[in-house]
């Protein structure tokens, strides 16, 4: 009730089963350069309290909230038991029911969470039961603990599931304390496997939730996405990639409820800046745009620029090209010697006028363009905002794809097991 | 080791550290500010040459002693530049920060954080820093004039390499500055102290001593393979005029020491003090004087502020005390009433009256210190500059004499901690190489066999030959 006080639309209730006991301690958390809590991992199973406690306060959330959604997730074994317990959380007035076939730990050991999300026959069949008994939307929570989310995912769109909510916690162990030999979280001189969340996990989240969003049968229904979404920026990321809701779990953990505010107003300003009356036309606009490896325009050309008046004269970029990239960012006025495999020839020359900084002066580094393959490292690891731009160079080659090539047969390339 | 000498309370205990020690949890934040600059400036700063970089990562990995081992392998008196050096005008204020605009990352301070923690942890007997080579038959005996820095960076390097230095002090502390001359808030006694001490556990011996005194030149060059004269500087330098010999006028060391180290020393009834000078020694004293409740402190200084030698951001710092400055000010006779001083009367260039009195009870003398001539003329092929300084080539710092070397003040008439430790560390890298090209030049064969590889960090440089610096 505070978060809906706070501005959120809905919740998704702490999965619903026969209550279980907790461990402790349950939480651990990946810090990085300063960052706390960048990754977070539980071992805590679905809720501890009485079912009829938790139905109760359903209702009354329900009854003083009746225009927010409130979700009931539920965690059951056998058929009998998703009969009883979706009438039981129907009545409360909930508005849907997530299928929580995703928790990595715990559960799964006794058949249940992502024992079933790994199993696609089994997580139809259950699906089907919950559609069976159902009255309101079922949305089946998926587990990412699979080789391919499709194979799960489909399995719901089989078993009839009114939408799909993704990503569950990834299986993870987060941290080993070297001083007791026990991976953390700790419980005693033992620990277990937890379930991965937080902002180090949304990559995984996007790419799983775009494989589903463009698939023609899963892309249909709708999609909340789960997985480290913290802000305003994330949830648009997710909207564009194929989401029609969003969850937010660790963020509010670590921030509490009040972050909404900018996600709501952030997401606002960026739809008016777009021209965009509703997240719905902003929803799935970046799906097509994904596309195998194998269509993408080998033709494409960027190289990197250093801007000399940003430049600070860190020299990162130096390093992350030489020892990370392809040795083609030099600093001083002399040519320098390109590495043994480089494709152009004779030495790198400086440009000229050679670029003196308005800040770091002689310290400015210069890209040897011919040899320079536009990976990004450079740009990514500069400080300085802006200081280091991927600028296209132009050519008439036009698109071709590996796709392409193929087609025509002009897809072999020298150097390899055949020649 | 030396707790007998810091058993009674000095005035230096009143004055708290400027800049105290990191928490585990600030230095991890800072040294994650840390851009990890490739070629970085910070390093080119050093004097000593320090990575920075890399010390600075391993504090934000929690490899303190790692970091620490990155410090001392570049300068062994790493804890104390960390305290003393003025870090603003060399690594500190060359950070891409500050070009930036931000905040230039807090070199000295994560130094101070890795050398103490792996201080602490020799003397609590963990993990070491440095495990020296043990002495061998091949083992050379080195003299050391002067307990200061420079052979104490000289000594420890050394030691390091199975070598057995020996330090001739003549005080009866040893440290050098770094325990008689550096302002209380930047390094007290007991962690000057405390690093003399982790020096001497690598296996350097002290000894007190003086020599031309107590201990020939002779005698040392005859006993040792080598000899470093760390000697420092002399006496602080007098003015020249009229009512200056007495009580109430002090030399600026002489009374640093007193203040550092004699528990009987006390500044008595002095509320209005004069420091004669414009160096960073003058701007030291006046700040202590301040720091240590003198109500009135004034700087009184020949020409102006522009042309003083002492530190911007020091003399910013004194100002905050509340020192005054007096500009253009050449003191021409110091006034007294019998014994006592009440004042002195300077001469002002350009202004009307061309003289005035300033009142004071206590005058400091802050115009430099005499050059110690007469123990490095004791050794044959020593040779002094005009200024009195010792001449050495600038690559070994060897004197004409050529088992004699010499760093720190007494080459350099006085410059930082940090000029001091590079000299002692590429003496000691000199004096181990020419050992070896000694060898080689007799057993060629045996040599080639066994020949190791200089010490971690040193250049392979060819024999130096002495020459004018």
């Amino acid at each position: 009730m505070r978060a809906f006080d706070a501005g959120w639309g809905g919740a998704v209730w702490k999965t619903l089963g026969n209550p279980i006991v907790n461990v402790s301690s349950r939480f651990g958390a990946v810090d990085y350069n300063g960052q706390k809590m960048m990754g977070f991992n539980n071992i805590e199973l679905i809720t501890d309290r009485p079912l009829e406690v938790n139905l109760r306060e359903i209702a009354e959330v329900k009854k003083r909230y009746p225009r927010h959604a409130v979700i009931v997730s539920l965690m059951v074994e056998s058929r009998q038991e998703w009969k009883d317990i979706i009438r039981r959380s129907e009545d409360t007035g909930a508005d849907g029911l997530e299928l929580n076939f995703g928790c990595p730990h715990g559960m799964c050991e006794r058949g249940m969470g992502s024992a079933v999300g790994q199993e696609p026959a089994v997580l139809k069949e259950i699906t089907s039961w919950a559609k069976e008994f159902a009255r309101t939307p079922v949305l089946v929570k998926l587990t990412p603990n699979v080789g391919d989310i499709l194979d799960p995912g489909l399995a719901a769109v089989e078993g009839g599931a009114d939408g799909l909510s993704l990503i569950n916690t990834i299986k993870s162990i987060v941290s080993v304390d070297l001083d007791r030999m026990v991976p953390l979280p700790r419980v005693g001189q033992f620990s277990s496997n937890g379930g991965y969340c937080g902002p180090a996990v949304k990559p995984i989240a996007l790419h799983m939730l775009a494989a589903l969003a463009r698939d023609p049968r899963a892309g249909r229904l709708p999609i909340s996405g789960i997985g480290g979404i913290s802000n305003w920026r994330d949830a648009a990321e997710f909207i564009a990639l194929g989401s029609t809701s969003v969850q937010v779990c660790t963020a509010v953990m670590h921030y509490g409820y009040r972050i909404v505010e900018d996600m709501i107003e952030g997401l606002s300003n960026y739809l008016d800046s777009r021209g965009m009356k509703s997240v719905n036309e902003l929803r799935g606009q970046a799906v097509g745009n994904y596309r195998e490896w194998g269509e993408l325009d080998l033709n494409y050309k960027l190289v990197a620029r250093i801007d000399p008046k940003k430049c600070i004269g860190c020299q990162l970029c130096v390093t992350a090209c030489h020892d990370g990239a392809h040795q083609c960012i030099f600093t001083g006025r002399l040519p320098k010697d390109r590495p043994p495999h480089a494709h152009a020839h004779g030495q790198a020359q400086p440009p000229t006028p050679f670029p003196v900084g308005e800040l770091a002066g002689e310290r400015v580094p210069w890209v040897d363009d011919p040899e320079c393959v536009g990976c990004n490292l450079c740009a990514l690891v500069c400080p300085v905002e802006g200081c280091i731009e991927m600028v296209q160079v132009p050519n008439d080659k036009g698109f071709e794809s590996w796709h392409d090539r193929v087609a025509k047969g002009t897809d072999k390339v020298p150097g390899g097991l055949h020649d | 080791m030396f707790d007998g000498a810091l058993s009674g309370e000095r005035l230096e205990d009143r004055l708290p550290d400027a800049k105290p020690l990191y928490s585990p949890g600030q230095a991890q934040a800072e040294a994650e500010r840390c851009l990890y600059c490739s070629d970085a400036p910070c390093i080119k700063a050093c004097p000593t040459e320090i990575d920075i970089p890399t010390f600075i990562k391993k504090i934000a990995s929690g490899n303190v002693v790692g970091a620490a081992r990155t410090i001392m392998t570049q300068n062994i008196l790493g804890y104390s530049c960390a305290r003393v050096c003025p870090v603003e005008v060399l690594c500190v204020g060359s950070c891409v920060y500050n070009d930036w605009h931000r905040e230039p990352i807090q070199i000295g301070k994560l130094q101070r954080y890795a050398t103490e923690h792996a201080l602490k942890k020799e003397q609590e007997g963990g993990l070491r820093v440095f495990t020296p080579k043990a002495p061998s038959a091949g083992s050379r005996r080195v003299a050391l004039v002067g307990g200061g820095p420079a052979s104490l960076a000289c000594a420890a390097h050394l030691a390091l390499e199975g070598h057995r230095p020996v330090l001739f002090e003549k005080r009866p502390l040893p440290g050098g500055l770094n325990s008689t001359g550096v302002a209380p808030y930047k390094l007290h006694l007991a962690d000057a102290l405390a690093e003399v001490s982790y020096v001497l556990s690598l296996g350097a011996e002290l000894r007190h001593g003086v020599v031309g005194e107590t201990v020939s030149a002779d005698e040392l060059l005859r006993e040792f393979d080598a000899v470093f004269l760390g000697l420092g500087l002399g006496e602080d330098s007098r003015l020249g005029v009229p009512g200056e010999e007495g009580p109430g006028v002090h030399g600026a060391t002489a009374f640093i020491e007193q203040l550092k180290t004699d528990p009987s020393y006390s500044l008595g009834s002095v509320r209005r003090a004069l420091v004669i000078g414009g160096g960073n020694t003058a701007i030291d004293v006046a700040r202590e004087l301040a720091q240590l409740g003198v109500q009135d402190v004034a700087m009184v200084y020949r020409r102006d502020r522009a042309s003083m030698s002492g530190y911007t951001h020091e003399m910013d710092l004194a100002r905050i005390e509340g020192v005054r400055l007096v500009e253009r000010a050449t003191p021409v006779e110091v006034l007294r009433e019998g014994e006592r001083v009440t004042g002195l009367r300077v001469a002002l260039a350009g202004a009307e009256p061309a003289e005035q009195i300033l009142p004071a009870d206590a005058i400091f003398l802050a115009i430099g210190q005499s050059k110690l001539r007469a123990v490095a003329s004791l050794f044959p092929g020593v040779e002094l500059d005009k200024r009195g300084c010792v001449v050495v080539d600038a690559a070994s710092r060897r004197t004409g004499n050529p088992r004699v070397y010499a760093g720190g003040d007494c080459i350099n008439g006085g410059k930082e901690v940090v000029n001091a430790a590079a000299d002692g560390r590429d003496a000691a890298r000199h004096m181990i190489q020419a050992w070896s090209e000694a060898l080689w030049q007799i057993f060629p064969s045996i040599c080639a066999a066994s020949r190791a590889p200089t010490p971690s960090g040193s250049p392979a440089r060819p024999p130096p030959t002495p020459a004018s610096r």
